[in-house]
């Protein structure tokens, strides 16, 4: 078992037509991805990257069974794309795209919200990685070869420092059972508290890492539930120790906003939680070897 | 992006909240003619800088007469202020606004920020304003009224009502202020703002609610439709190391260190200065190229990085993805055999086509130093600098 998705995952790659959309749609089904259909408004019909292409995701839905989306669509539309994938009744879709208005994804979350909670798409992303359970699953952008089968889940805001531990992980023979990009946006779909849920859940998965960075609150969040809801171990990174604090005008961030967004607070909030903190960005291995 | 109080007010006052009338000035002439025009006896001279906490740095003059306009634009025009919001090098004054004098009989706050706990545009609002804004609070978080607004329905009139009397205005005011919020309001949301601050809102001897100051930032991912905002931007106000990445489709922040890095993905570069603290290092930037590198937007990050007098060596770091190894070794090869380098570069390359990157790297002939992980990467990059110091002192 793995979380979010496994070989039969019935994937629509949403922009499939794009550049980086269709080299990845070959990485995937080289992965092993059960790559389905793409969609591209106004070039429904044809065929693109090995599967059929559609206008609508609906029409995709319904032609090919898929059940998962994966969204390359440019910023200036990829929200539309996001609720599009909601509506059309796909169970999890990832996004990979970045730079998307942050009112827009306010809308996209408040939106998703129409729906039934058990019918509800479960997003990933925007501006991330994806998805990937080694040895059985790609959804998403990660280099497949980084990664070996384990017991471990990664959640990480980013995607690049996600491979990172992963392939440190693989040097030192321990493997991954899934790891899950949630982005580095303001506003994203899931948080690492989402993910946790899943991997206390998931009987492959033996510990988790959280690798966390400087803004927002969601790694306050997952410390506080790893202590009160998990009886499995995490461990977590935070970047960001040597970042300046960041410049803004008026009073009004840190009037609106509650304190905890440095990763010094964040290290501290952790360490409260009893969450074993890994000092450096190179010893994720000898520091979750210790913890198995 | 930020823009100044002038610009902010216009927007204001085009949604329909009320402002000073004041005017525009770049020399002291002119700002004493615009107090000529404005008329009255007495006029506040504002230094326009993307900052706040301008009034203790001494960039907001009173001046009772038109002589006084011109010595206080005189001495303010050309001059860098630095305050507790700016960089230790402040910000260049090049632009006056004038406005008359108000009479105020109370000041209050407001603000309006896109706030990522919530997920939602959220108003604060306190009965008492200005300068100090931000110990009071902390003194006394209770003097703060938050409204978290809906994005589905928008501020709603009571919402807007409740707020205001909260902060204690009299009955004869709250119709102003209802309008006043919706509008603000409106502005942000229209405009995809990410914060809009009128510090003080105040209530004039007369009777009326007027914004005396106004700061607005908006949200760079939502310029591309909004021509009119983008064209607000002022690169003078910029630090001009980050304004060149802006432009060059790279995201950098200038630091004090001398190793320059350049990193794919925020999460990874900011490891990357971590690691190089730890390796004894000290990081000259953060700069995430992004993903979907080309060969020419590396060679771009290489010119960005070495316009910085400071920098002594270059660490490439990269775990490709959505890049691909193969066009950042294009990219390296490119800059180093087109620019005038002179400083040790350390590579870095993993993930997508990472053999094919290191093929490349090899069999250009190009003078790098390999790293394979992140930790000899670090490590490797602290040493070159070490060396480099010592003898070119």
């Amino acid at each position: 078992m793995s979380i979010i998705v496994d070989a039969n995952t019935r994937i629509v790659i949403q922009g499939i037509t794009g550049r980086m959309a269709t080299f990845h749609a070959r990485e995937m089904r080289e992965y092993g991805a059960n790559v389905v259909a793409g969609t591209s408004p106004g070039k429904g019909g044809g065929e693109h990257a090995g599967v059929p292409v559609f206008n609508t995701v609906k029409d995709a839905a319904a032609k090919t069974g898929a059940d998962a989306g994966i969204v390359f669509v440019p910023p200036p539309f990829a929200a539309d794309a996001l609720m599009e994938a909601a509506d059309a009744g796909l169970r999890v879709c990832v996004c990979i795209t970045d730079g998307i208005p942050a009112q827009d994804m306010m809308k996209v979350k408040r939106y998703m919200r129409t729906k039934r909670a058990e019918r509800r798409m479960l997003l990933i992303g925007p501006n991330c990685a994806g998805v990937i359970s080694p040895g059985r699953a790609l959804m998403g952008i990660m280099p497949g070869h980084i990664y070996a089968p384990g017991p471990v889940g990664i959640i990480s805001r980013s995607g690049t420092l996600g491979y990172e531990a992963a392939s440190q992980l693989k040097a030192a023979g321990i493997g991954v059972s899934t790891s899950v990009g949630i982005g580095g946006d303001p506003i994203n779909g899931s948080s690492f508290k989402d993910h946790l849920q899943a991997f206390e859940q998931d009987k492959d998965t033996a510990m988790v890492l959280l690798i966390g960075e400087i803004g927002g609150h969601q790694e306050a969040e997952a410390a506080r539930f790893v202590r009160d809801h998990m009886h499995k171990k995490a461990a977590a990174y935070i970047a960001g120790l040597s970042a300046p604090r960041g410049r803004t005008m008026g009073h009004a961030g840190a009037i609106i906003t509650a304190s905890g967004e440095s990763a010094a607070e964040k290290i501290e909030i952790m360490r409260e939680c009893k969450i074993p903190v890994i000092e450096r960005p190179s010893d994720f291995a000898p520091a979750i070897a210790k913890m198995l | 992006m930020n823009i100044h109080e002038y610009q902010a007010k216009a927007l204001l006052e085009e949604y329909g909240v009320p402002v000073p009338a004041g005017g525009l000035a770049y020399s002291p002439e002119q700002a004493a003619y615009r107090a000529k025009e404005i008329g009255g006896e007495r006029w506040i001279v504002k230094a326009q800088i993307h900052s706040g906490a301008r009034g203790k740095a001494g960039g907001v003059r009173l001046c009772a007469s038109e002589r006084e306009v011109w010595e206080a634009a005189n001495d303010l025009l050309g001059r860098r202020l630095v305050t507790a919001q700016t960089a230790p090098r402040g910000k260049g004054v090049y632009r006056l606004y004038v406005e008359p004098a108000v009479a105020c009989a109370r000041e209050l706050y407001m603000s309006m920020v896109l706030d990522r706990a919530s997920e939602r545009i959220v108003l604060a609002m306190s009965a008492e304003g200005g300068a100090e804004i931000e110990d009071l609070i902390k003194q006394n978080p209770a003097a703060v009224v938050r409204v978290i607004i809906d994005p589905a329905v928008g501020i709603l009139a009571f919402q807007a009502r409740e707020a205001a009397f909260a902060c204690g205005l009299d009955a004869a005011l709250i119709s102003q202020a209802e309008h006043i919020l919706l509008a603000a309001y409106r502005l942000f949301r229209d405009r995809d703002a990410t914060l809009l601050e009128t510090n003080p809102l105040v209530v004039t001897e007369d009777g009326r609610l007027l914004a005396l100051d106004a700061k607005m930032t908006f949200d760079d991912n939502a310029l591309f439709r909004h021509q009119k905002i983008s064209e607000l931007r002022d690169k003078s106000q910029e630090d001009p190391r980050e304004m060149g990445a802006v432009d060059r489709g790279l995201s950098y922040v200038g630091l004090e260190g001398d190793i320059g890095c350049i990193v794919n993905g925020a999460g990874l570069a900011m490891a990357t200065m971590d690691i190089i603290k730890l390796c004894g290092g000290e990081p000259a930037n953060f700069l995430d190229i992004g993903g979907g590198a080309s060969p020419e937007r590396v060679a771009k990050a290489f010119r960005l990085v070495l316009a910085d007098e400071r920098v002594r060596v270059i660490l490439v770091n990269i775990f490709a993805g959505i890049n691909r190894c193969d066009w950042v070794a294009e990219g390296v090869v490119k800059a180093m055999s087109e620019l005038d380098v002179g400083v040790p570069v350390v590579v870095r390359l993993s993930g997508t086509n990472a053999e094919k990157g290191a093929q490349i790297l090899k069999e250009s002939g190009v003078k790098v130093t390999v790293a394979s992980t992140l930790a000899e990467a670090g490590e490797k990059a602290a040493d070159a600098a070490r060396q480099k110091t010592p003898a070119e002192n």
